[in-house]
């Protein structure tokens, strides 16, 4: 669905990492970890096309992104939901807004009502959904974030560090979350450098891929870490 | 070709929750709003100004035009019977409808404005007026002249041209001036929507990167930021258009002057042209915003 082929980037100096190549097959579930720095949030913009490789392919269901003009990258998203590091919400809009946004800017805010509570509940939200999102807890802005990337359906969910600021607890709900999604078939992109959260799903019995970014390569690792 | 406009205006089809998605602008939507109703009515006066010069200019051209006078100075023995004479003529000149000598009352009529009621006109060696009236394309003007210096030696013909040629040129320049300015107020509206609209952008470059994360396209970015740039123009120019309308028909109508005045007003079907004006606000306000909505957003990819 998503293929990056022998791909470099650089913002400018040196490469942040050469010669990576990936491919997310449909149904998978990878984790994409490494030191902090390393290049995972980099790494996964290029994944939906927010930065174009400096060297390589990468190519979005099929297409080159090289080769695609703002709009199609626009389409191609509706086929990628993204949960961003800093959840990148629109602070002026009701929590339930901001969760139905991808369908909004696609024309068919109409299906929103329709999973919307469906989908704040499975979130855990649904007494938060007229709340604005700088009133929100971390986990609770982490899980809103979720619910907006899969609102709209995708076939793949990139998460970058989706637990990065919640305490243990609700990150294992965030994984199962997650798990469930890939268990309906959904492809799963995660990052993470907290080693335990790999840990806890495998012990969900996931068949989770485990790369490691580092020294400027894209490895594939065990589970056993 | 409608599909193709169709095509273009699409992004004015109203999406409430697009709108939304724009925070409002307190700022650049004031500036917005008074700027278009500042500018529309400066643009109701140019209007009003342009319509009036163009009847002005029409009248003026075409009533000028069928009317000449003849002046006849003689001595005092010798008056009427060079009036009586030129009356023959003119009556035999093709493209004369009618002459008409005026009598002494009618003289006196038009000099009582600059000499008063008590001018004794019979004892001043005053010439004699005769009102030609053309029908057709008229007479030639010269060769009426020759005729004239033959038969009647006192006789001056005036035909209006030399003093109808530089009012009407006038006015038709008024007319030109007044589309000019409706030009500019348009332009210089164009550009400070355009300001607006790119601080507008600018202000919100966070909102637009997160619509783009959520897969929006730009058409609908710049549509969100058009309608609302479309709409306030819209609503401050009919407040402006309103304004100026208003102020012209309150201007002291000076019917007695017959001048110039009495022809700034609206009447008939000219309503339709400051009707007009918050339509062109809107317009220049929806092809400004749009390019620089789409300018900016391809600026920021
Ligand atoms: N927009 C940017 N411009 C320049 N350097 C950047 C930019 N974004 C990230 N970097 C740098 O790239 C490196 C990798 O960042 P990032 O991809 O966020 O790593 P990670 O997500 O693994 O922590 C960091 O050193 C960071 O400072
Ligand atoms: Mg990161």
């Amino acid at each position: 669905m998503i293929e990056l082929d022998r791909v470099a980037y650089s913002y400018g100096g040196a490469e942040l990492f050469s010669n990576v190549s990936l491919t997310l097959a449909p149904g998978s579930f990878q984790f994409l970890t490494g030191p902090s720095g390393a290049g995972k949030t980099t790494l996964l913009k290029l994944c939906y096309g927010e930065l174009v490789a400096t060297a390589g392919h990468v190519r979005l269901f099929g297409k080159n992104v090289r080769e695609l003009q703002r709009d199609d990258i626009a389409l191609s998203r509706r086929n990628i939901g993204v949960v961003h590091q800093d959840c990148q919400f629109l602070d002026h809009l009701s929590v339930a807004e901001n969760v139905a946004l991808p369908l909004t800017v696609a024309g068919r805010a109409d299906e929103a009502s329709e999973y919307l509570e469906d989908l704040l509940s499975w979130v855990g939200l649904r007494n938060q959904a007229g709340q604005r999102p700088p009133e929100l807890s971390g986990g609770e802005r982490q899980r809103a974030a979720l619910a907006r990337a899969v609102i709209i359906s995708p076939d793949v969910i990139i998460a970058d560090e989706p637990t990065g600021n919640i305490d243990w607890e609700m990150s294992q709900r965030l994984l199962k979350l997650l798990v469930e999604l890939n268990r309906m078939g959904k492809t799963i992109l995660l990052a993470t450098h907290d080693l335990n959260l790999i840990r806890q799903a495998s012990k969900m019995q996931v068949q989770a891929r485990v790369l490691r970014l580092m020294n400027q390569r894209l490895h594939v690792a065990g589970v056993d870490l | 070709m409608i599909a193709v406009i169709r095509r273009y205006f699409s992004m004015l089809a109203g999406d409430p929750l697009a709108d939304r998605s724009v925070p409002p602008t307190g700022f650049t939507a004031n500036l917005t709003v008074f700027t278009s109703g500042a500018m529309a009515f400066l643009a109701v006066f140019a209007l009003a100004l342009g319509l009036a010069a163009g009847q002005l200019a029409d009248r003026w051209a075409s009533e000028l035009a069928r009317t000449s006078t003849l002046r006849i100075s003689a001595p005092a023995d010798q008056l009427d019977a060079q009036v009586a004479a030129a009356v023959n003529l003119l009556e035999t000149t093709p493209g004369v409808a009618s002459a008409r000598a005026l009598d002494m009352a009618e003289q006196q009529a038009l000099l009582e404005p600059w000499f008063g009621p008590d001018l004794p006109i019979d004892t001043l060696p005053i010439p004699r007026l005769i009102e030609v009236v053309e029908e057709g394309a008229g007479y030639d003007a010269t060769g009426l002249r020759a005729r004239l210096q033959a038969e009647v030696p006192g006789a001056i013909l005036d035909d209006h041209t030399r003093w109808r040629e530089p009012l009407v040129a006038a006015a038709d320049r008024l007319r030109l001036l007044s589309i000019l300015s409706i030009a500019l107020i348009a332009t210089a509206t164009a550009a400070m929507i355009t300001l607006a609209a790119n601080a507008a952008l600018a202000a919100n470059a966070q909102v637009i990167k997160v619509m783009r994360l959520v897969g929006a396209r730009d058409i609908y970015i710049a549509g969100a930021f058009v309608r609302r740039f479309t709409i306030r123009a819209f609503g401050g120019s009919a407040i402006g258009a309103l304004a100026g309308t208003l102020a012209v028909l309150l201007l002291p109508s000076s019917d007695v002057a017959g001048g110039f005045l009495t022809g700034l007003s609206f009447s008939g079907a000219s309503w339709f042209a400051p009707a007009s004006i918050p339509l062109l606000a809107a317009v220049v306000a929806f092809l400004a915003t749009r390019s620089a909505a789409l300018r900016t957003l391809r600026a920021l990819s």
